[in-house]
């Protein structure tokens, strides 16, 4: 008896990791383990079979390769300005659709969230045709006498990030405000009925009660959307191929680039996507202290 | 005043729900109506669906191994799932469940696994794959989506809401771990497993870049795959071929996502609830 209850306890203690280990198992040998090779991959120069070892001169080289510093510095742009604008307007749309009342709010809801059932693939093909020179939006514009020339959407520099922007905010915004609603629906009903009978009126509800109640899932949504932008790639591949001139190359495209495309830089490669772990650990952590400060 | 006020606000939520809405379903629109049209049809403006969808669907069938795609994608996908939910919800109900010190510290590696880029393992993983002799195979696909971080973080979650003196209680009257695993966490967590299913399904059947590095010959190609390349394949881009393409590489996952976006967001709350 004494043997079967000490058995029991000590089956409970390690009972975690026997659950947990096929999946522990799946992410060393899939994740952590791969994650190291990369380290030291990105120690060395690949020139077809052989390898070299260069130290940090991967890094060094990377320091001068202006298609690098444009990638990144797109990676960059792309995250301060799409990714607050998706946000926000996530958490707007879906405030708005908690207001009481509403009439066919399943079907607003839906359609908020149709974007997002689309494959990067799909959805970026399809604003590729409607963004073409002869496509939709150009013939729209004209018959509207709002353009007398056809705007070059996607050849253009300056055009063409905008439409990688507009093409994220359509496919991610309701992704993000699914997380939002989710998160409204938790939040007490006699807490909005108070601030109510307090006199607040719609804005003040919003920023004095909403936000700091969704505060965990703002700063997690922000987090996930940082890591997702810095590491773009099936929409500008699809849309624009990185160009005109590389104006929206990304790292994770030049990353593809030069190991499956141009040569087998693997080492380089490495070495470039070391970049993006470093400044997505950096902003992540920064955003969690935000929620820690509290 | 106030009244009018009251009436100019509800009518400024309604525009602002209708212009979003407009916004959301009209690429999505005009890519299954485009469907139905020729690529004349859809360079000359086109925005109602025409009579080309039987023409697009057969030259689209003739010149790409579109069945081959699907059963590719749908194996991909069903096996993903089936993996994934079984290995992160056992992990999940571990770590929520049999909480030690020891546990909560690899808890937490675990969840800065999160923050690690995928961009930084597709060399490596590439280079494994073939020394496994795994490259060109579903198994390369598959096999690193299935300890997936999210899924583990979503269903720990989910878990919290699991009353512990349930459990105990099946415990007393002798039920095995695995038994109370199947007969009470999965039945009281179906809308949570729904909702984690959904995600995993879409997840992995729309992924593009590793399945892109892992499969090279055309024939373990994924659908989303074969769809990219339709119009960049031709000197001549059919856009009728090319969108009818899409919409039946959308269509699978628009009709799941659909029907069961109910549980979907009711699996979500109870994961931000907890």
């Amino acid at each position: 008896m004494h043997m079967k209850l000490f058995k029991q306890k000590l089956n409970d203690k390690t009972m975690w990791a026997k659950l947990a280990f096929p999946a522990m198992f799946c992410v060393t040998v899939f994740m952590l383990y791969p994650f190291v090779y990369s380290l030291i991959l990105s120690l060395y120069s690949h020139k077809g079979l052989y390898s070299e070892w260069v130290g940090l001169g991967n890094y060094v080289r990377m320091m001068q390769d202006q298609v690098f510093r444009k990638a990144l510095g797109n990676n960059l742009l792309f995250l301060a300005v799409q990714v607050p604008i998706m946000l926000v307007l996530g958490l707007l749309y879906a405030y708005i659709l908690q207001t009481d009342r509403l009439k066919f709010r399943g079907f607003f809801r839906m359609a908020l969230f149709l974007p997002c059932v689309t494959s990067l693939v799909a959805y970026s093909i399809v604003f590729r045709t409607m963004f073409m020179n002869d496509g939709l939006i150009n013939q729209i514009l004209l018959k509207l006498n709002l353009i007398s020339q056809p705007i070059q959407w996607l050849t253009n520099k300056t055009t063409a990030r905008i439409v990688v922007i507009l093409a994220l905010c359509w496919r991610w915004t309701g992704y993000n405000a699914m997380y939002y609603i989710a998160g409204l629906q938790t939040i007490p009903r006699d807490m909005i009925e108070a601030a109510r009978i307090d006199g607040c009126n719609v804005f003040q509800e919003f920023f004095k009660v909403v936000v700091p109640q969704l505060k965990q899932v703002i700063i997690f949504t922000s987090i996930t959307s940082t890591i997702g932008t810095l590491q773009l790639f099936d929409e500008v591949t699809t849309l624009t191929k990185g160009g005109p001139a590389n104006s929206t190359m990304t790292v994770s495209y030049y990353i593809f680039k030069q190991s499956f495309e141009l040569n087998n830089n693997y080492g380089y490669s490495a070495a470039m996507s070391w970049v993006i772990v470093v400044l997505i650990a950096v902003l992540s952590l920064i955003q969690l202290r935000a929620t820690k400060e509290e | 005043m106030g009244k009018f006020r009251k009436k100019f606000n509800r009518f400024l939520v309604y525009a602002i729900l209708i212009v979003t809405a407009f916004v959301s379903i009209f690429p999505c629109y005009w890519m299954f109506a485009s469907a139905f049209n020729s690529t004349e049809q859809i360079v000359g403006g086109r925005l109602l669906p025409s009579t080309h969808l039987i023409e697009n669907i057969v030259n689209l069938f003739s010149t790409y191994q579109i069945v081959d795609g699907l059963t590719n994608s749908l194996k991909i996908s069903v096996t993903t799932v089936a993996g994934s939910l079984l290995v992160t919800s056992l992990a999940a109900y571990g770590f929520e469940k049999f909480r030690t010190p020891l546990s909560e510290k690899f808890y937490t590696l675990f969840l800065l696994g999160m923050m690690v880029p995928f961009t930084a393992l597709i060399v490596p993983l590439y280079k494994m794959m073939a020394a496994m002799g795994l490259s060109n195979t579903a198994w390369a696909v598959i096999l690193p989506a299935i300890g997936s971080i999210f899924l583990l973080f979503f269903f720990r979650q989910s878990f919290k809401s699991i009353p512990n003196e349930i459990l105990e209680s099946a415990r007393i009257d002798g039920a095995s771990e695995l038994r109370i695993f199947i007969q009470i966490v999965f039945p009281s967590m179906r809308a949570s497993y729904a909702a984690a299913a959904i995600y995993a399904f879409m997840t992995s059947w729309n992924n593009y870049m590793w399945p892109m590095i892992a499969l090279n010959s055309p024939s373990k190609q994924t659908i989303t795959l074969m769809v990219s390349k339709i119009v960049t394949s031709g000197y001549y881009p059919d856009y009728g071929v090319q969108m009818v393409g899409l919409a039946i590489a959308t269509l699978p996952i628009a009709a799941i996502f659909l029907l069961l976006q109910r549980s979907f967001v009711d699996g979500l709350t109870g994961s931000v609830k907890g």
